[in-house]
């Protein structure tokens, strides 16, 4: 088996299923291309069922009327004051993200697209929206549902606004609190909340993190007066309901004339003419066809799938795919299967928590049987819990984060704990070569020829150099 | 009201501040060898003129509209420092600390930086440099680096001795870099057999990524082996516990004398008022991780210095959703018994329309690295050679604050 194919299963796949490597046959890039090509394939069936954005909405009026029977805005004290907005939150509405991290896991276990599955992980970490801002909480798993997925296989452009547009997305970047100078509520929209005040001008968060981290990049050439300028194109891209816009007919993405700033807006040197929501649209296509998020985007795939040190020329030849092809995503990973180093270097990546523990549950079968609530406290206690991301700029995706001492040794209490469930019935070295080839080393290889026991070999496995990169 | 000179004179009356390097390099057993030094790193950008009001300054009222915090004395008002400044009422621990003398506050301060991304200001106030990514490695882990190896051998047990500890599942940029560095949180699973271990160690050797982590990592266990987990009932809150244990790691005899504490959650764009916003929330938590890791370094508190900072303020002005967007000047704390405190340092710049940096922020008057090279001759013995050859490179026109620790 060559090294390609041990990149193409563990890198750019989600690591070895068992016969997953043999399975690939003499064509990597071919295996890979197919998952990615043609019409967006049905939602994977461990993710049927769970809850739509406009659904989750419909659980916020009555999250909302729990505040004020809390007593919250009000309630006086000091720490006890702990049970907090968020609390009451995760009361309410905390069972659906145990099933929503539970699908998640289960689907990135069982894909038989699993390169498919790792842009959909690698794009949702792009343009990230983290459970850490509890209102959005029961929302970033409709959110990769219904803004990331469709979009992975088609053009950047599609899920930039998507993305933009999605409640998840609002509400994590405040846009749903950015007004127009002048704005007054009225009627259904008008907040009961003291706690909730009503906006009553800009705020630059979402414009901000747009040009930042999802298009062109902190060195892509805006300006204050950029980040000023979008924040007004976007007044008026709202959600509903929230807590000052209780408006509970059709919940979700709303586009409120009424709180958008009118007339013509000058962005990076063009201007845009008054034109509702459409304006915002125009400006976001510009800003996907900008060279500079090419650049952007290019770089960050090159450092999630080649080196944690972008090559320049991977990342020139991948951000030359993404201008000509307009962000056709199809040809940029073309580009990205092309360039040298995807096929030569095996092990380049050191894999996060969440990688580490997918790419266990998809080399033991047996393991999947694994309570979610155990696998969500493992990946919290690794510093990776699923779908909270510490900050909009998401995980970090470099070797430095993730091999500090305290790190490798969740991994190795992982490991152990792994090997006394599963270990007796695997035999370490055949799981090792049959998921890493040639790609294991003589001296791991030795280590589990002279294990003291199946266990112990496959905690060793587990733990080694090899089996935690990609 | 407040002027720039009346708060100069805060400062020691702009006195020489060429009292640099103080320490030399510590032999073992002397006092400055007890010298402890932490880094509590507040991500998000936090409000420094919520935290540290200068309600004193007229402008201060009008220009923050609702979300100026009142005058000491009014309902919800100010804890006083000196008549011109408070801190915020959900400070009550660090503001008894000030009283002590054991706290001092530093406002108007900046890093270098004068753009308004996280990511970038905080990359820039851990690698030391002036620009963002303009190093792979963080000051404090060249600090330590650039300490004589020979010393950090005699003041320990024999082991190769790590000196900085991040408390968290990571290691955060300002403690990346040459020096090995220890790290921890804590753990619910038991700990993996001797046997598998002694194996595991065997097949790292090989693999400089993995094998520094594993040695680092086993001494770290060492060192909190049949520590008290109390409080990890789930009620106390993350950072509290990594300051308590911060606390622990620091107090004992030759062991770290550097440890970072990473607090999120600062980036408060929307509702900072009220009983239970984010940021009410983060101060109290701060004021508790403070008094936590007081209380668990013991006597150690005494020849402690702890640096609180951020990586921007936030506008002066409230934005359209009762909160603040990206700043730039803003507060930092330097608590401990190390620090001559109970004095607000700042040479303030005013907060009229005219005074503020791109008629929006609060302007900067004061170098955060200041505060850092002073720390690092105070409390890690370094001389002026090695803070402004390597660790904080083409930065001489920043002069380290003279007379903010302990001689």
């Amino acid at each position: 088996m060559s090294i390609e194919q041990v990149i193409a299963v563990n890198r750019f796949g989600l690591g070895a299923q068992p016969s997953e490597l043999a399975a690939v046959g003499g064509d990597p890039r071919g295996w890979l291309m197919r998952q990615v090509e043609g019409p967006s394939p049905a939602l994977p069936p461990e993710l049927a069922g769970l809850p739509s954005s406009g659904e989750a909405l419909k659980a916020y009026p009555r999250w909302i009327a729990s505040l004020g029977k809390a007593g919250v805005g009000t309630m006086g004290g000091a720490m006890d004051g702990m049970r907090t907005v968020e609390g009451t939150f995760r009361e309410q509405l905390g069972p659906g993200m145990l099933r929503e991290v539970a699908a998640r896991l289960a689907a990135a276990a069982a894909t038989a697209l699993p390169f498919r599955e790792r842009l959909v992980w690698f794009w949702a970490n792009h343009f990230t929206v983290s459970a850490e801002k509890a209102l959005v909480f029961a929302l970033t798993g409709s959110f990769e549902r219904e803004a990331i997925r469709p979009h992975v296989g088609g053009r950047f452009a599609d899920m930039l606004l998507a993305v933009a547009r999605h409640p998840a997305m609002i509400l994590y970047l405040d846009n749903h609190l950015s007004v127009r100078a002048g704005w007054r509520p009225q009627g259904l929209r008008a907040s009961r909340s003291t706690a909730f005040p009503s906006p009553t001008g800009l705020n630059e968060n979402l414009a901000r993190e747009i040009l930042e981290l999802h298009t062109l990049g902190v060195n892509g050439g805006y300006t204050q007066a950029d980040v000023t300028e979008l924040a007004r194109v976007i007044t008026g891209w709202a959600v509903r309901p929230t807590m000052f816009d209780l408006d509970e007919s059709s919940p979700g993405f709303v586009f409120d004339p009424g709180r958008h700033e009118p007339g013509p807006r000058r962005l990076l040197g063009a201007t845009y003419g008054e034109d509702g929501m459409a304006q915002g649209e125009s400006v976001l296509r510009h800003l996907a066809s900008h060279p500079a998020t090419a650049q952007h985007v290019a770089t960050k795939l090159v450092r999630h799938f080649i080196a944690d040190e972008p090559p320049a020329g991977a990342v020139a030849a991948v951000a030359r795919a993404f201008r000509d092809s307009d962000g056709h995503l199809p040809t940029v990973y073309t580009a990205l299967l092309n360039v040298p180093e995807a096929r030569r270097q095996p092990l380049a990546k050191l894999k996060s928590p969440i990688e580490y523990v997918v790419s266990c549950l998809r080399a033991l079968p047996g393991l999947r049987a694994a309570q979610p609530q155990v696998l969500y406290a493992i990946l919290r206690g690794m510093g990776q819990r699923p779908f909270f991301a510490p900050s909009p700029q998401g995980w970090p995706d470099t070797a430095q984060a993730w091999s500090g001492g305290d790190a490798l040794w969740k991994r190795i209490e992982w490991a152990g704990i792994v090997a006394s469930r599963v270990g007796s019935g695997v035999d370490p070295l055949r799981l090792a070569v049959d998921g890493y080839g040639a790609a294991v080393g003589e001296p791991t290889r030795r280590a589990l020829e002279r294990a003291e026991s199946r266990q112990q070999g496959l905690a060793l496995w587990l733990a080694s150099p090899e089996f935690q990169r990609r | 009201m407040t002027t720039r000179r009346n708060l100069l004179h805060l400062m020691g009356g702009g006195a020489a501040l060429a009292g640099v390097p103080r320490l030399v390099l510590a032999a073992p057993g002397d006092r400055a060898d007890e010298r402890r030094l932490v880094f509590v790193f507040l991500r998000g950008g936090m409000d420094g003129l919520s935290a540290v009001p200068p309600y004193g300054d007229p402008q201060y009222a009008v220009r923050r509209g609702p979300l100026a915090v009142p005058a000491p004395g009014a309902p919800g008002g100010a804890l006083d420092l000196d008549g011109q400044f408070g801190l915020n009422p959900n400070l009550p621990e660090m503001h008894r600390l000030f009283a002590a003398r054991e706290l001092a506050v530093l406002h108007a301060v900046a890093s270098p930086y004068r753009e308004r991304s996280h990511f970038d200001a905080q990359n820039l106030v851990e690698n030391g440099t002036a620009r963002p990514f303009g190093r792979q490695t963080g000051w404090l882990n060249l600090a330590l680096a650039a300490r004589d190896p020979g010393d950090r051998k005699s003041s320990g047990t024999g082991s190769p001795g790590t000196m900085g500890f991040a408390l968290g599942q990571s290691v955060p940029l300002v403690l990346r870099g040459p020096a090995q560095i220890g790290s921890w949180s804590p753990s619910k699973l038991p700990v993996p057999d001797a046997d598998l271990l002694e194996r595991l160690g065997a097949l790292y050797r090989d693999d400089a990524l993995l094998g520094r982590s594993f040695a680092v990592a086993r001494e770290a266990q060492a060192m909190m082996e049949g520590r008290d987990p109390g409080g990890m009932d789930g009620a106390t809150q993350p950072v509290v516990e990594l300051a308590r244990a911060a606390g622990e790691i620091l107090g004992k005899p030759g062991g770290p004398r550097v440890a970072t504490i990473d607090f999120g959650g600062w980036d408060t764009h929307i509702s900072q008022l009220g009983e239970y916003s984010q940021l009410t929330r983060g101060l109290r938590q701060l004021d508790r991780a403070i008094a936590a890791l007081r209380s668990a370094l013991g006597p150690a508190w005494r020849h402690t210095a702890v640096l609180v900072v951020t990586e921007f303020g936030r506008a002066v002005a409230p934005n359209g959703s009762g909160g603040t967007d990206h700043g730039t000047a803003g507060a930092a704390f330097v608590a401990g018994g190390a620090v001559r405190g109970g004095r607000v340092i700042a040479d303030w710049p005013g907060l009229g329309l005219e005074a503020l940096h791109e008629a929006r922020d609060l302007r900067p008057t004061l170098d955060l690295r200041a505060a850092f090279k002073a720390a690092l001759a105070a409390q890690l013995g370094l001389g002026e050679a090695a803070i402004e050859a390597e660790i904080f490179p083409d930065s001489r026109s920043i002069r380290p604050l003279a007379g903010l620790f302990v001689q």
